[in-house]
């Protein structure tokens, strides 16, 4: 008999840390010593906050860098860094820091007046909600259903920021002997998708492994 | 008096659902807010529709009104002025009145809930009264724009500030170098009140025929108070540049007190610069006109916001949240409630807001798009089921200190 899935679901209530930058060295300073929640509400924000298909840069800081500061190149490097790739925050925080200190300090310009990127950070609040599923099709029947902020937490949160191997779908499926279907869960790249186009997509695969 | 369970066709059960599970893991609390008037103003408005829906949640939350006279909201009033940036003074007799005063009611209110919540400055002296020996926490949570603020009166206020366990304030560049807890909760508009509530087509026609507007025009719309800073007569300039190209109709409307001589005088500049164009509208809305505001908004082409300063600018929010294409100055919480080009258009002079005025009523089909997005955009973000989960978890992050708290 294999575990039931138990569903959580989490918010993040949103801190004002009282420090700015106005250009790429203070972003720089600033990005050395935030607490490790505000590198991860920077770079995880967006997906909970635009749920369309937004084409702007999926970071806080290679929004502000392109938009604000016109640093189209830098802001590029920082919106195309692979946050999948990362275990932890502190490892997307070093190579963030990499882009910043290899970039020219004779190109530092400051941003007009008003324009400031603030660091902010988060504390995130994880309760459990009353589903349970025993099979993959209840599981599809509960995926269905659930916020988007349950489907954020078992895709990203247990994953990036309490550090897990995997998501938390993908090792159900593993535990349950669907091993294919954890194999599946694991290409997609969810940073580059909206939460509802990725529930679709989760829920397309689990009925196909539940039909067999 | 709405109830808790009328949101959910707007935002589904799930978001609901997920407000009773954490209003469950506040209830042993008894949360008391505390401002300084029981009607009137943005944050009355808001207590009165957020109080009772936390109580359908489980929360024991209730609101107190401090008590002053004249003399007290005088300085209250210079006080707000200089959080804006005006250069106002205030004496120490003044400090030394609004102090007492706040004395007076801490003396006054029963001070012993688990979390003192206080909206504004007006109240902000009751901290006083903490004994730190017990356990309430409080909070303090300001409603007002402090980009920048006059450096005097924030310097006296931060000595209260300091004294709670958390500020609260509605954007980020709000935030001070303090060393208290600092949250970021920004406002919300309520989709069932009469603002924003659906409307039959019937309505809309009726206001528009009242207010003789030609319904079968395009239209564009301003909402707000006659007030320099809206920059109305700067609105007449955009839509004077836009109709030498394309046909339109122009509406100016918003309320004010009839006895603030500076919105009378705005209101008079405006009409002059409209010239006598019988398709520009002015219309000075009395204070209750929420449908017409609705309807108004609901029968625009595209909505303008061309503030030259903002708090936060609702009226965009409310205007997205009719799924309107809207054009708008970055300034204030605006830039927090639109993605350029993704969920509507920010500008920064009239030239641009009229280029993109003319872009936007040529292609009905971009424009439509920008107004969905915006749609779901404050759907998501700016409603007032958001606003309700924020303070269930402040007030839970009273009692938790780490980043991350499994409940």
């Amino acid at each position: 008999m294999h575990e039931p899935f138990h569903f959580y679901t989490e918010s993040h209530l949103v801190r004002l840390l009282g420090l700015k930058a106005k250009n790429t060295l203070e972003l720089l300073e600033g990005m050395k010593k935030v607490p490790a929640s505000s590198i991860y509400y920077h770079t995880h924000r967006f997906l909970q906050q635009h749920h369309y298909l937004s084409p702007e840069p999926p970071n806080d800081f290679a929004y502000w860098l392109t938009n604000i500061l016109n640093l189209k190149q830098l802001g590029e490097a920082f919106a195309s860094v692979d946050t999948v790739d990362f275990r932890n925050m502190e490892e997307l925080r070093a190579e963030f820091i990499g882009i910043l200190e290899s970039y020219p300090v004779k190109n530092v310009v400051d941003c007009p007046k008003g324009h400031e990127f603030h660091f902010m950070a988060c504390q995130t609040f994880i309760l459990p909600v009353q589903y349970i599923a025993h099979n993959l099709h209840e599981f599809a029947d509960i995926l269905r259903r659930i916020s988007v902020s349950s489907l954020y937490f078992h895709i990203f949160e247990s994953r990036m920021r309490l550090e897990r191997d995997e998501n938390d779908f993908q090792a159900w499926f593993r535990s349950i002997g669907k091993n294919e279907l954890a194999q599946s869960l694991s290409k997609l790249d969810p940073y580059t998708i909206t939460l509802e186009s990725l529930r679709g997509q989760i829920l397309e695969m689990v009925m196909k492994h539940a039909e067999h | 008096m709405q109830n808790i369970n009328d949101y959910i066709p707007v935002v589904g059960p799930s978001v609901i659902n997920e407000l009773f599970l954490l209003a469950e893991r506040v209830q042993p609390r008894a949360v008391q807010n505390i401002n300084s008037t029981a009607v009137g103003g943005g944050v009355a408005e808001i207590l009165t529709r957020m109080v009772p829906l936390l109580r359908q949640l489980g929360v024991n939350a209730k609101w107190d009104v401090i008590k002053g006279n004249d003399k007290f909201f005088n300085i209250t009033k210079s006080i707000h002025n200089a959080l804006h940036g005006a250069d106002v003074t205030i004496s120490k007799e003044e400090w030394e009145y609004f102090l007492e005063v706040n004395r007076e009611n801490a003396a006054e209110l029963d001070l012993s809930d688990d979390i003192i919540f206080v909206h504004d400055p007006q109240p902000i002296a009751l901290i006083e009264r903490r004994n730190r020996r017990d356990a309430v926490k409080w909070i303090w949570r300001c409603h007002i724009d402090i980009t920048n603020p006059q450096k005097e009166v924030m310097d006296f206020l931060k000595l209260y500030v300091e004294k709670y366990d958390s500020a609260v304030f509605s954007a980020p560049a709000f935030g001070q170098e303090m060393d208290i807890a600092q949250v970021l909760i920004s406002p919300s508009i309520d989709p069932l009140s009469d603002k924003n509530k659906d409307l039959p087509q019937e309505t809309v026609d009726e206001v528009l025929e009242r207010l003789g507007i030609d319904k079968k025009r395009r239209l564009v719309t301003q909402i707000s108070r006659f007030d320099y800073l809206k920059d109305p007569v700067g609105v007449i300039r955009v839509y004077q540049k836009a109709k030498k190209h394309i046909d339109c109709q122009l509406v100016l409307a918003g309320g004010g007190a009839t006895d603030d001589p500076e919105g009378m005088q705005v209101l008079e500049e405006a009409k002059s610069a409209a010239a006598g164009d019988s398709d520009v509208h002015i219309i000075f809305l009395p204070a209750g006109s929420d449908v017409e505001i609705n309807a108004l908004q609901r029968a625009s082409t595209v909505v303008l916001q061309k503030s030259l300063k903002e708090g936060f600018g609702l009226t965009v929010a409310e205007a997205l949240w009719k799924a309107k294409p809207v054009i708008a100055s970055a300034v204030g919480g605006i830039p927090l409630q639109i993605k350029h080009k993704y969920s509507g258009i920010l500008t920064y002079s009239i030239e641009g807001t009229a280029h993109y005025l003319k872009q936007l009523l040529h292609e009905p089909s971009y424009a439509k798009a920008l107004g969905l997005n915006g749609r779901e955009h404050i759907k998501n973000n700016f409603l007032i089921t958001r606003h309700i989960r924020d303070y269930l978890l402040l007030f839970l992050s009273q009692y938790y200190e780490q980043d991350v708290v499994s409940l």
